[in-house]
């Protein structure tokens, strides 16, 4: 299976992972700061700051899109429960 | 009961602006968890100006009828040009579904992040949601001689919440914030009767858990001439005004001058039955201590209460709990302090567990999990240790202690893994 990496800025831990793998499936498990509610695409808890790599993500879903307009989201923000990793390189930090 | 003496009529609060709200004095719990002695009440409020009448907020469904009767008093259906909605909570979007049937030449204005929670809330209605526009700080809409000028303050207490201000005649309209569970019919503070426990109260039920939100709301809003604040629950405010923004400034703020302010705080908690959690905790401490720019205070949860603890939690950094294992469980005090922590803002802050052991052990994990579901980050796996710990095991609590106080302080050597291997 194609890999990726995504690496977690704020608790500085760099991850091998299966391409498809979503950000909220590996940031837990490493501590990271992101935080979540929903868990679905709806309330924006999970905002994340991509630092680089935003191309190695999976384009965001129009509810995703909506979610982000809403509530304002800066540039280069992505819903970490939403987000897919597809391949190459990631680095990500708590929005 | 003299509440019921109210007239059912709409009350001037300024000429042209009017309560049309309602009085709730039976209700004895607001959202489950929030006891309110006499009852609430649920403030809307009708500006009109030269070229239109706008309709601030609504009631609690129930309350429909009041505050229809009490809007018919003061406007006609047609003349509502606007509908601002300062909070999409039930209690005060309860009547818009039938308000927008009746003025449906109406806008809604209502701050970007409510957007979605009108179309969930009209969906029961199955009517095609109103005309609306989104709106944030300095936005305003001209009533004729009149402007409302919103303020985007999120958070106190949902992510939809605004303030609308009327800038003519330095009154602002506040939702939820400034309001108190307090059923008058006398309406006005100078009038009704003493109301400063509920205000406290309600300050520390439904603010205190989004403070930082507070104190940016506060930067928008005390530079503004206040002459009167409209709260959606309890008294206006028109009798000194601002004495209600400094009171929320000094709650907002902590209230000694914080000694460790440079230095990044880790409390470390524990309770232990025979010394050797205590162990653990004390050699954590240490470890933690040696790395430089951490400060550690560790406490004895046999000896203090939820309260005091809540306050000390509500400043830290990280936060580190120590329990035994009895019964397959971590005991009793460590979970009721877990679970009074949701009245102050614990998202983000560094987590951990530790623990001695019997034969099982499950303490630890079970903590950790009920620190990550209070969205405390947990970058670091527990420590859990049989028995009487040697001095191989205390000198993993002290790596334990300093691995917890390099993440506070940012100083942490990078690490490469594989899903795989912490699934
Ligand atoms: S957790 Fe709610 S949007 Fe991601
Ligand atoms: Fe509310
Ligand atoms: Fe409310």
């Amino acid at each position: 299976m194609p890999k990726a990496k995504v690496t977690f800025e704020d608790v500085g831990v760099s991850v091998t992972v299966p391409a498809g793998t979503r950000l909220i499936e590996v940031s837990e498990k490493v501590g990271s700061g992101i935080i979540y509610g929903c868990r679905e695409g709806e309330c924006c808890t999970c905002l994340t700051k991509i630092v680089s790599g935003a191309e190695n993500l999976a384009v965001p879903s129009i509810l995703e899109d909506q979610v982000l307009k809403d509530n304002m989201a800066p540039r280069r923000h992505r819903l970490a429960c939403q987000a897919q990793i597809l391949g190459g390189e990631v680095v990500v930090r708590p929005a | 009961m003299a509440v019921a003496a109210l007239t059912d009529l709409a009350v001037e609060v300024a000429p042209g602006v009017h309560w049309v709200g309602a009085l709730d004095p039976h209700l004895r719990s607001f959202d489950i968890i929030l006891k309110t002695a006499n009852g609430t009440t649920y403030n809307a409020y009708v500006v009109r100006g030269e070229n239109g009448v706008a309709v601030i907020d609504t009631v609690k469904e129930g309350f429909a009828d009041d505050f229809f009767r009490r809007l018919e008093s003061v406007a006609r259906y047609e003349e509502i040009t606007t509908i601002v909605l300062n909070h999409l909570e039930p209690d005060h979007s309860g009547a818009l579904p039938e308000l927008l049937r009746r003025a449906p030449q109406a806008r809604v204005y209502l701050s970007t992040r409510a957007q979605m929670m009108l179309k969930a809330l009209l969906k029961p209605s199955g009517e095609k949601p109103p005309e609306y526009t989104p709106v944030t700080t300095d936005d305003t809409v001209d009533l004729g001689g009149r402007t409302l000028r919103f303020l985007h303050t999120p958070y106190l207490h949902w992510p939809d919440t605004q303030c609308t201000y009327l800038e003519e005649d330095g009154m602002l309209f506040t939702g939820d914030i400034f309001g108190c569970h307090f059923c008058d019919e006398r309406l006005f503070n100078e009038r009704v009767g003493d109301f400063r426990f509920s205000f406290e109260y309600y300050y520390t039920h439904i603010m205190r858990p989004f403070r930082d939100y507070v104190l940016d709301a506060l930067a928008l809003i005390e530079p503004l001439d206040i002459r009167l604040i409209a709260p959606a629950h309890g008294p206006i405010l028109r009798h000194m005004p601002r004495d209600y923004l400094h009171r929320y400034r000094e709650l907002a703020t902590p209230r000694l001058f914080n000694e460790a302010r440079s230095e990044k705080t880790l409390l470390v908690f524990y309770l232990s039955a025979y010394g050797n959690t205590r162990r653990m905790a004390e050699a954590m401490a240490a470890g933690a201590e040696s790395i430089p720019g951490v400060r550690v205070s560790l406490y004895d949860l046999e000896g203090g209460d939820a309260a005091i603890f809540t306050d000390l939690i509500e400043e830290a950094d990280g936060l580190a709990f120590g329990s035994p294992t009895i019964n397959g469980d971590a005991v009793k005090p460590i979970w009721d302090l877990l679970s009074s922590l949701t009245s102050v803002n614990i998202k983000g802050k560094l987590g951990a567990a530790f623990g001695s052991y019997g034969w099982s052990g499950e303490a630890v994990r079970l903590i950790e999990d009920r620190l990550r579901g209070l969205k405390l980050r947990v970058p670091v796996e527990g420590l859990r240790l049989k028995l009487v710990p040697d001095t191989d095991e205390l000198e993993k609590c002290r790596s334990l202690g300093e691995s917890l106080a390099r993440h506070l302080t940012g100083r942490i050597e990078h690490r490469e893994l594989d899903l795989a291997a912490i699934a």
